[in-house]
Parts: C-alpha cells; sequence; structure tokens
C-alpha cells in the first residue's frame, strides 16, 4: 500500500509514462490495426483517468508531484500538480479519447499509409503535453515543449507530398528557430537574473533580484515570441502552413495540444515565472495586450478571406488564441490596480483555453468529416451540405456560435468575463477589439452554416444524406455536446479558472 | 642601448634561424612542387633544431662532460642537444612518409605539381564515388 | 599493477602496435583481436584511474615517474580529473572505433594492407593517450608527433586517389602546426630553463614578471597557433574536411572523435598547468579576446558552412569546426561555468559525432558512396542506424535531455556570468544552423518520398550497430544524468582558476 502512495506521488510522471507505454503498445502491435488502436484508446482512458484521479487530490489541497530525474542544479526533469497546469492536461486527455475515437473513422476511411507512426506520434505528443503541463520548473517546461515540436513533426509531414514537407518545414523552421532562437536565451537570462528554475519560487526570486527592467522586459518579450506556438503575431505563419496535416491532427493538435501548450506556457510565463506584481510594476501587459488585440482583429480579417476551410479555421485559431493571451494581459492589469475582488472576471483567458478547446476541435472534426464523406475542402463548395451531413453541420454550427460568442455554446463565458475585466481594467479600447472580433467571427462562421443549411445542393451532384463514418460523428457529437454542457454546467471548469487567477494574483 | 644592428649581430644564430623558417615557410606555401614543399618543410624544421642548438651555447662553456681535474669548468647545456636528437629522428620520419605519399601521387595522378592535382580533382568533381580513381597501385610491402 | 596503470595504458598499446606486423606474418586474423584487446586494456587503465581520481579531494593526481627518475630530471606521467576525462575518451572511443571497424576496413582497405592499418591505427591511439598523459612539454611533442605521423598515413589510405593528396596536404599543415609548438617549447625552455609541467607552472608562480618577459609570449603565441592548426580552429581548419571525408570510415571515425579535441586539451594543459590562467587573465587580456572571437566565430561559420555540404563526411567535419570552438569557448572564458561546459563537451561530442561517422560510415559500408542524398529512404531499410543518427544529431543541436544540451547550457551560463551576454546568441545562431543540416539528415532519412529506392538496402551488421547504438546511447546518458557535470566541474576547479 505504502508502495502505491509513494508511486501515486509520481503520479504526473506516471501519466507520462502511461502515454510512453503506450506507444511501445502500439509499435509492438504494429501488424493488427485493431489491437494498435485499442491499445491506443486504452492508453487515452487509463491517461483520462490518471489526470481525473490527480485533479481530485488537487481539488483536495493533496500535493502530487516531485522530482524525477535531478539533472544538475537548475536542470531538473521535475512535476508538481497545479490548477493551471491540471486544467490544460483535462482539457488534453479529455479530448485525446474523442480523438481518437475519430482518428481511427479517418485514418481507416481515407486508407492512410503509415497508421502505426501516426498513432505512436500521437501519443508521444500527448505524453509532451500531459509532461509540459505538470512540470515543476522552466526547464521541464521547455524539454517537454521541444519534444512536442520534434513529434509532431511527422505528423504534419504524414502525407510525404512536397506541399506537406513544405508546409512542415515551415512549421518545423518556425517553432524550433523562435524556441531555440528566442526561448532558451530567455531561460539563460531568467537562471541568471534569479539563479532559480523553479516556478514555486521563480516570482519571488526575479522581484528580488537587481537585474534592470530593460532586461526583465526584453526577457518577458523573448519568452513571448519564443513561445511561437501561442500564434501571436508575427510568429504565427506556422499554423496554416501546419493545416497540410491530416484533419485529425489538425484537431487535436492545432486546436488543442501544440496551440495550447504555446498559450499554456505563456500564462506559466506570466503567472509563475514573473508573477502579476512585477508584470504590472513594469507595465509590461500593455505590451501584451497590445500584441494580442492587434493578432485577434487581424487573424479573423485573414481568415475572411480563406476559401480552404481549415485554413479558415487556422486562421480563427490564431485570432482565438490571442483572447487567451488577452485575458492574461486584463488579469495583471487588474491585479495592478484593483487587488483581490477582480478574480473570477478576470479569469476569462484562462477559462477559454478549455472552452476554445472544445469548440475548435468540434469545427475541425467536422471539416475532416466533410472531408471524409464528400472530399469538400473549400468553403464555396460548401453549398447544401448541410442536407447531407445534418449531424456534423450541427455541431459545426454550435463550435461556430461558440466562437462567436453566442448562447448556448460555452463561449459566451470567457468572453463575458474579458468584457467585464477590461471595463474593471480601464481598457475601454479592448472592447471595441472584442465587438469587432465577434462580428468578424461572425461573418466568417455564419456564411459557412448558411451554404450549408439554406442553399440547395449544386446541380450535378448527389443530394442523399451520407455522414463520415460512425466514429467521426460519434466524436464530433461528443465534443459538440460538450461545448453545450460547458455552457450550462460550467461550475468545473470556472472554478479551476479562478482558481488559478486568484493564484497568480495572491503572490 | 645597444643599436638594432649591433643587436642584431649579437644574437646572429637566432637572426639566421628567423631567416631559415621564413624561406622554408615560403618553399611550403609557394612552391606547387610536392617535392618542393617537403624541402622547404625541411628548411623549417632545420631552423628550429639550430634555434634550439644556440639557446644551449654557454659563454665560455665546454664540452658537458664531467672532468676531475677542472671541477669548476663551466659545461655547454646539452639538454637542447638530446632534445634535438629526438627531433631530427621525427623529422626524418616525417619526410619519409611524405616521400612516400609523393611517390604514391606520382602513381596515382602521374604528377606531382599541386595545380595539377587539384585541377584534376576539380574535374572529378561530382563523380560517383565508385569511379573515382583509385589510391591503390602498388601495395606497399609489409604494412606501413 | 595498480600503481603502474599511467605508463601500462600507454606502454602496452604502443608495444601491442609494434607486434602486430609481426605477428600477422604468422596469423592474419589476430591483428583486429590485438587492436581490441590492448585498447580494452587502454579503457580498463583510463577508466580505473579516473573513478580513483573521482574518490579522491579536487587537485589530487596520480603521478608516475618513467625508469623512477623523479621529476624534473625525468618523465612524469601526471593523471588529474582533467586528462583522466580526455583519456578515458580516447580510450572509449578507440575501443568502439576497433570494434566497429573490422566490416569496414574488410571492405575499404585490401587485405596486404590490413595488419599495417590495425597498427598504425594502435599507435595512433597510443600517440593521443601519450599526448594526454604525459607531464612534460617535450614528451608531449613527441607524442603529438606519433599521434600526427600515424594520422597522416590513416588518412592517406583512403580508397580514392584523393586521400593521397588529402594525407599530403594534411601532413604539410600539420608539420608546421608541429614545428610552431616545438618553436613554443623552445622559447619556454629558453626562459624558464625546464621542461616539467609543474616545474614550469612552479617557476612562474614564484615570479610573476616572468609573464611580462617577451620570450614567454613568443612562446605562448607559438603554442597558440601551433595548436590552432592541430585542432582546426577557426580560421585555420583548412586541411579538416578533405581529410575527414577521404579518409576511411573507420579512421575518420576515431580520428574526429578525438584528434582535435585532444589538442583543444593540450590547449587547456598549456593555458593552465603551465602558463597559469593568470596569464592568460591578466598578462594578455586582448589575446584572451582574439581567441574568443575566434572561438565564438567557429561556432557560428562551421554549422554555416555545414549546412551546404553534399557529402555527409564533409558536412560532420564543418560541424566539428564549430564544436571546437565550443570547446575554445569554455577555455577563454575562464570562469567555472564556462570551463564546466567546455570540458563536458570533451565527451559530449565525442559521442555524437562518433555516432555520426558510424553512421557516414555503414552508408559508405552499405553503398560505396558518402553523399548525402544516399541517405534517402533509410529509416525504413536500416531503422536503427537511422534513430542513432537521430539522437547524435539532436544532441548535436543541443535538444534538452541530450548531452549537447548541458554543454550549452553550461557555455550559455559562463558566458552570462563573464558578462558577455552577446555571446549567447551565437550560440543559439549555431544551435539553429545545426537544427537546419541535421534537419535535412532526418528529413532524408524517414521522410523521403515513398517511390524514392533506398540506396542503403539494408541494416547494418551487428558489429557496426551495436558500437553506433552504444554512442547513441551515452549521448542520452550524459545528458539525463550529473555523472560528466560533476567530474568535470572538478575538473574544472582543479585546473586552479584565479579570480575572474
Amino acid at each position: 500500500m505504502i508502495a502505491f502512495i509513494d508511486l501515486m506521488q509520481h503520479a504526473p510522471a506516471l501519466s507520462v509514462g502511461v502515454c510512453l507505454l503506450g506507444v511501445v503498445g502500439i509499435l509492438l502491435a504494429r501488424r493488427s490495426p485493431n489491437v494498435r488502436e485499442g491499445v491506443s484508446l486504452t492508453t487515452a482512458v487509463v491517461n483520462f483517468v490518471l489526470v481525473a484521479w490527480m485533479f481530485r487530490q488537487f481539488e483536495a489541497g493533496e500535493e502530487v508531484g516531485g522530482t524525477l530525474i535531478d539533472i544538475v542544479p537548475g536542470l531538473e526533469i521535475g512535476f508538481r500538480v497545479d490548477g493551471l497546469g491540471i486544467l490544460f492536461a483535462l482539457v488534453a486527455s479529455g479530448l485525446w479519447i474523442v480523438n481518437t475515437l475519430y482518428s481511427v473513422g479517418y485514418m481507416r476511411a481515407h486508407n492512410e499509409h503509415k497508421q502505426t507512426r501516426f498513432f505512436a506520434c500521437f501519443a508521444i505528443a500527448i505524453a509532451a503535453c500531459m509532461g509540459g503541463a505538470f512540470s515543476s520548473n522552466l526547464f521541464s517546461l521547455f524539454a517537454f515543449y521541444e519534444l512536442l515540436t520534434i513529434c509532431t513533426y511527422p505528423l504534419v509531414v504524414h502525407a510525404e507530398t512536397p506541399e506537406a514537407k513544405a508546409g512542415a518545414r515551415r512549421y518545423v523552421t518556425y517553432l524550433l528557430g523562435a524556441s531555440i532562437g528566442l526561448m532558451l536565451p530567455a531561460l539563460f537570462l531568467v537562471w541568471n537574473m534569479a539563479g532559480t528554475m523553479t516556478f514555486a519560487d521563480l516570482p519571488a526570486a526575479l522581484d528580488a533580484s537587481d537585474a534592470s527592467p530593460f532586461l526583465i522586459a526584453l526577457t518577458f518579450v523573448m519568452f513571448i515570441l519564443g513561445m511561437a506556438k501561442c500564434g501571436i503575431m508575427p510568429v504565427h505563419s506556422w499554423l496554416p502552413a501546419a493545416m497540410v496535416a491530416p484533419t485529425p491532427v489538425s484537431a487535436l493538435l492545432h486546436a488543442v495540444a501544440v496551440v495550447k501548450m504555446g498559450v499554456f506556457g505563456v500564462s506559466r510565463i506570466v503567472l509563475d515565472v514573473f508573477g502579476t506584481d512585477l508584470l504590472a510594476e513594469l507595465s509590461l501587459h500593455h505590451l501584451l495586450i497590445a500584441g494580442a488585440s492587434f493578432t485577434i482583429v487581424c487573424g479573423s480579417l485573414v481568415a475572411l478571406a480563406q476559401d480552404n476551410l481549415k485554413r479558415r479555421l487556422a486562421y480563427s485559431t490564431i485570432s482565438q488564441l490571442s483572447y487567451i493571451l488577452l485575458g492574461l494581459g486584463l488579469l495583471v492589469g487588474v491585479t495592478g490596480e484593483d487587488q483581490v475582488t477582480h478574480y473570477q472576471v478576470s479569469a476569462g483567458g484562462i477559462l477559454h483555453i478549455g472552452v476554445h478547446a472544445w469548440s475548435k476541435i468540434t469545427l475541425f472534426f467536422a471539416a475532416g468529416a466533410i472531408y471524409v464523406a464528400l472530399h469538400k475542402t473549400k468553403v464555396s463548395q460548401l453549398d447544401g451540405v448541410g442536407r447531407r451531413m445534418p449531424i456534423t453541420m450541427t455541431a459545426f454550427s454550435i463550435g461556430a456560435l461558440s466562437m462567436i460568442g453566442l448562447p448556448p455554446a460555452a463561449g459566451i463565458l470567457s468572453k463575458w468575463w474579458l468584457v467585464e475585466s477590461s471595463v474593471d481594467g480601464a481598457y475601454p479600447w479592448v472592447l471595441g477589439v472584442l465587438f469587432v472580433s465577434a462580428m468578424l467571427n461572425a461573418a466568417y462562421f455564419l456564411p459557412i452554416v448558411f451554404r450549408a443549411f439554406f442553399k440547395p445542393v449544386p446541380e450535378g451532384e448527389e443530394s442523399g444524406r451520407k455522414e463520415a463514418p460512425w466514429p467521426c460523428v460519434l466524436a464530433l457529437s461528443v465534443t459538440a455536446l460538450g461545448t453545450l454542457l460547458l455552457f450550462f454546467f460550467p461550475e468545473v471548469i470556472v472554478d479551476l479558472a479562478t482558481a488559478v487567477a486568484q493564484g497568480g494574483g495572491a503572490k | 642601448m645597444p643599436s638594432l644592428f649591433e643587436h642584431l649581430w649579437s644574437h646572429w644564430p637566432y637572426v639566421i634561424y628567423i631567416l631559415l623558417m621564413v624561406i622554408g615557410l615560403f618553399a611550403v606555401l609557394a612552391k606547387g612542387n610536392l617535392v618542393k614543399k617537403i624541402i622547404g618543410l625541411n628548411l623549417l624544421q632545420t631552423a628550429v633544431f639550430l634555434f634550439y642548438i644556440s639557446i644551449g651555447k654557454v659563454d665560455g662553456g665546454t664540452v658537458p662532460v664531467y672532468w676531475d681535474e677542472r671541477p669548476d669548468a663551466v659545461y655547454e647545456n646539452p639538454l637542447p642537444h638530446v632534445l634535438m636528437l629526438t627531433a631530427i629522428v621525427v623529422g626524418v620520419s616525417i619526410t619519409a612518409v611524405a616521400l612516400a605519399f609523393v611517390v604514391r601521387i606520382k602513381e596515382a595522378y602521374k604528377t606531382v605539381d599541386e595545380g595539377e592535382i587539384l585541377a584534376l580533382d576539380e574535374a572529378d568533381r561530382g563523380a560517383p564515388e565508385a569511379e573515382l580513381p583509385r589510391a591503390d597501385a602498388p601495395e606497399p610491402e609489409g604494412g606501413v | 599493477m595498480a600503481g603502474q596503470l599511467p605508463a601500462l595504458a600507454v606502454v602496452v598499446p604502443l608495444l601491442v602496435a609494434l607486434l602486430i606486423p609481426l605477428v600477422s606474418r604468422f596469423n592474419r586474423r589476430a591483428a583486429w583481436w590485438m587492436v581490441v584487446g590492448a585498447l580494452g586494456f587502454a579503457v580498463y587503465g583510463a577508466v580505473a584511474m579516473l573513478l580513483d581520481l573521482c574518490g579522491s579531494p579536487i587537485g589530487t593526481t596520480i603521478e608516475y615517474a618513467m625508469g623512477r627518475w623523479a621529476a624534473p630530471t625525468g618523465i612524469e606521467y601526471v593523471v588529474d580529473r582533467l586528462n583522466g576525462i580526455v583519456l578515458t575518451m580516447i580510450a572509449a572511443v578507440g575501443l568502439i572505433t576497433a570494434l566497429w571497424m573490422r566490416k569496414s576496413i574488410r571492405s575499404e582497405i585490401s587485405e596486404k594492407a590490413r595488419p599495417g592499418y590495425y597498427a598504425t591505427f594502435l599507435l595512433c591511439a597510443t600517440g593521443y593517450m601519450g599526448m594526454a598523459i604525459t607531464g612534460d612539454v617535450f614528451n608531449l611533442y613527441v607524442f603529438l608527433e606519433i599521434a600526427s605521423i600515424t594520422s597522416y598515413v590513416l588518412i592517406g589510405m583512403g580508397r580514392t586517389r584523393q586521400a593521397l593528396y588529402a594525407g599530403y596536404s594534411y601532413l604539410i599543415v600539420g608539420s608546421i602546426g608541429a614545428t610552431f609548438i616545438l618553436l613554443g617549447i623552445g622559447h619556454l625552455y629558453m626562459e624558464i630553463g625546464t621542461l616539467e609541467m609543474a616545474d614550469i607552472a612552479q617557476r612562474f608562480a614564484a615570479n610573476p614578471e616572468l609573464y611580462d618577459s617577451s620570450v614567454v609570449r613568443t612562446s605562448f603565441a607559438f603554442f597558440t597557433v601551433g595548436l590552432a592548426i592541430k585542432m582546426a580552429l577557426f580560421p585555420l581548419h583548412g586541411w579538416q574536411p578533405s581529410a575527414y571525408s577521404r579518409a576511411p570510415s573507420a579512421a575518420s571515425l576515431f580520428i574526429a572523435a578525438t584528434a582535435t579535441k585532444v589538442s583543444a586539451y593540450v590547449f587547456y594543459r598549456i593555458s593552465f598547468s603551465v602558463f597559469g590562467a593568470d596569464f592568460l587573465i591578466s598578462a594578455l587580456p586582448h589575446i584572451r579576446d582574439g581567441i574568443l572571437i575566434l572561438a565564438v566565430a567557429a561556432i557560428f561559420v562551421g554549422p554555416l558552412l555545414a549546412i551546404r555540404q553534399r557529402c555527409l563526411k564533409r558536412l560532420l567535419a564543418y560541424s566539428s569546426v564549430g564544436q571546437i570552438g565550443y570547446i575554445m569557448l569554455g577555455v577563454v572564458l575562464l570562469n567555472e561555468d564556462g570551463l564546466t561546459g567546455g570540458v563536458i563537451h570533451f565527451w559530449n561530442h565525442a559521442a555524437a559525432k562518433g555516432a555520426l561517422f558510424c553512421v557516414a560510415g555503414v552508408l559508405v559500408y552499405r553503398t560505396g558512396v558518402s553523399r548525402v542524398d544516399a541517405l534517402a529512404g533509410m529509416g525504413r531499410t536500416a531503422p536503427w542506424t537511422s534513430a542513432v543518427m537521430t539522437v547524435a544529431g539532436l544532441s548535436m543541436i543541443g535538444v534538452p535531455m541530450t548531452a549537447g544540451f548541458l554543454s550549452k547550457w553550461y557555455l550559455g551560463a559562463g558566458a552570462l556570468d563573464a558578462g558577455r551576454i552577446s555571446i549567447v546568441p551565437v550560440l543559439m545562431a549555431s544551435s539553429l544552423f545545426t537544427a537546419m543540416y541535421v534537419w535535412r539528415l532526418v528529413q532524408l532519412v524517414w521522410f523521403a518520398p515513398k517511390d524514392t529506392e533506398p540506396l542503403v538496402k539494408e541494416e547494418a551488421p551487428w558489429s557496426m550497430r551495436i558500437p553506433a547504438l552504444v554512442l547513441a546511447a551515452a549521448c542520452l546518458y550524459f545528458g539525463l544524468t550529473s555523472t560528466s557535470v560533476d567530474i568535470a566541474r572538478d575538473a574544472a576547479l582543479s585546473l586552479g582558476l584565479g579570480a575572474p
């Protein structure tokens, strides 16, 4: 029993281990697709149960985690369960189950090659996400961040066509380039200024260091741009390029895991490296708010011009990710000016991590389902699709509503809080940004819904019902339902996000 | 303060060593003939031998052999001489290996001129490696 | 026997090397076994001494007076943590190369020349071991020439006629370098009057005004230039690419993984244990800056030049130019972190570059060519070898949890400690360039278009696979444990660094 408790103390490491074990299983079962996919699904479920267990421990106030590998002082692989991490882990591990289901349907329907590599890399990617989510120090986070880039490369380049290679090259160049070129030097600077890498000690140590404000500001900017996965402009263009990947990859990785790793990383940087107090003192949050606002509007504008459905979704992601960054900036602003009272509303950005994941994955699932069933990739081809694929397009519409921020989808929760906190934080112009963006979101999503349901099927095409294979449909129904349920029962995720914001502000 | 000329005159062995060294280096760098390069290398090494020998010189010194009747004798420093014995051996082996190389290069390239060799290599550029001219002309006897 | 280890570690391979041509007259198969046996013993000796030192306080040395002639009259072998690390590196890479090379040699060297090759190879390893272990500057020169002459011969034994010319060119350039080192020794002796390293260091410590002597400074200049040629420090790296690419695979594996680094070690030894750290810090700050600039330039230019190479071995050679820059950067940062980074890079680079040259060797063995594009599709036919290449490549880039990251981490920390923040971007740029060429290899190997017919038809034989896997495992092991860092830090501390 004691051994079991000791083992569970290392539950975060265990969760990484489970995923990696899944990889071994997948590789061993390469000859038998059924077993292989069974292993994938089992791993996903076991991992989710583990994360859920950690969530309960966290709620009960139990400390979970510990140092796994202590390489040299400052460089250690260590884990700790906290609100932000568990939020990200819950989202990623939960959606992985649904996504595995979807992948099975999609990959089989497409008769894709190298499915073993696909499932194996997928599992490694989730392992990296788990590792990143529970990292207790900057080095671990960086290590898992890099691992995620490297192991998703085979997924992006999956088709191995020249376009796929070009896209994947851009993907890896941007992400590795930014992280090695900007984030790693920033790591050096933090180590030099603070002498520690542990999140628990960093804000205090940085506050106490005598480094010049300019250097701190420089480090902060290097971190934000270095975490190119967060999709902030001008380091966003890897995301549309990565859309050459098969849709399940785009769905989980580029709506959930990879991009969320980016914004999760930025949240860590804001809350647990610099700390809100220090950022507020140096007024660095203005930078974040300005950059995010710019990206929100520009991302949406570019999305408007895209005809390829997945590219449109990609630019929408870029824009939506910046809501999270905006929320973080506002959180700093609020805590700086009016302590204690406004945590709840200022948690909007963090809440959006979860909300956006559920909605965006629904949209990607729908795009993939359309491609599988009808081989259509362009918005302009979608006339009448709603009649042929009613379930898919209903789910799509729910996702779109959530993106725009209309009830009864979850998107409005986070957006409403962002609006409130921008008022509280005395950023009235942000209201304008949010308003314009909502309009733009409506402008690029509603026409799709309109085309699908209200335009007739073009002449000369079949008009019978033709949904994607059942695993795909099941998966996208689940996520669409989840988006709705989040609106009606938001307690779990709201509590978590509030706790995170409070933790960040209380320091 | 002695004039530059006096200074050089009083250190004439060093002047010779520097001159020899520069001539040797010049030959190594400027000559295109591989054998002449080796001669330059030898000059360079000889210059170093002379340098070592001259630093072993002691004013009024005599042969460094202990002599009972002259316990107060001043001896030359024998150590640099000994070192140079080793260095000469090293120099000879380098020359031997270098000459062996030149012989083999002559067999393989039919020339010992650096410019021509480089031109031949340039002509081979991009050719499949299996079709490149081989190095193994006649085998060296009994290994190296 | 333990007391005799310092001598035996060098003497045993030396004697075995001389016996090989003799024994080969009676039994042609014996040569390889003799090489493996001798190097196995050298590994045992080096590791035993290093472990012994690790258990002792910092600053302990194992001393061995040759023929019981006490220093400074006789020649002394001195092993401390720093050269313990280097000895282990040479012996281990030598043994791994020896285990790896049997099949490669069979395909690249004619049967008649093989015993000669084995003897030369062992002599070469002996020379490098001797360079690392000796405590006498002139003895250092002798071993340096043994190692150099044998390297020229090894390189000249390549299959194509270009190998002959590459060997000859290396001979000319290398001899100039060695002659410069000899001149450095001469000038040092002229002023100090002794050749024993510890003795020289003592005299410098007793008379700091010797630092102002122009003879001493000339000596240091000759050492620096001579060693810079030998270690292929930018911009004196011209001999290296063709030497590495034309040599037989087994020779380039060993030479690339050890040779230039031993010269870099000699620079460490000369700077710290002969002239003393104060010499660079207080007497010659501008020279220190100059070397720093060269090291940084090497770090920047080496990988940049590697990107466009079409021959895999040339590509790796240019990457070595950059890696030597890391090691030299460690010396001239002159602080604890920087030195630690430089010293661990001895092992880290040996493991990564060794593994990559194993892959290059397999490529030549299986296809007969060393073009980069011949790697296309190798992931399908030779997954183990491809995996080795990927791991070693990631370590070259310096991805976290591989050995290369630790080197970069310490060098970066050292640069910040020294207040030279501008070095950090160069380190990062170098990582990016490295990522570019490594990624090109990775993409060719794993993601070649479906219709490419892989040139590498099958996996490497086990005798070549296992040594390569050991090296790749070392890249991960050194990246995940503090083994190397602990030893290297103690080594750095025992170099007697003054106040930075």
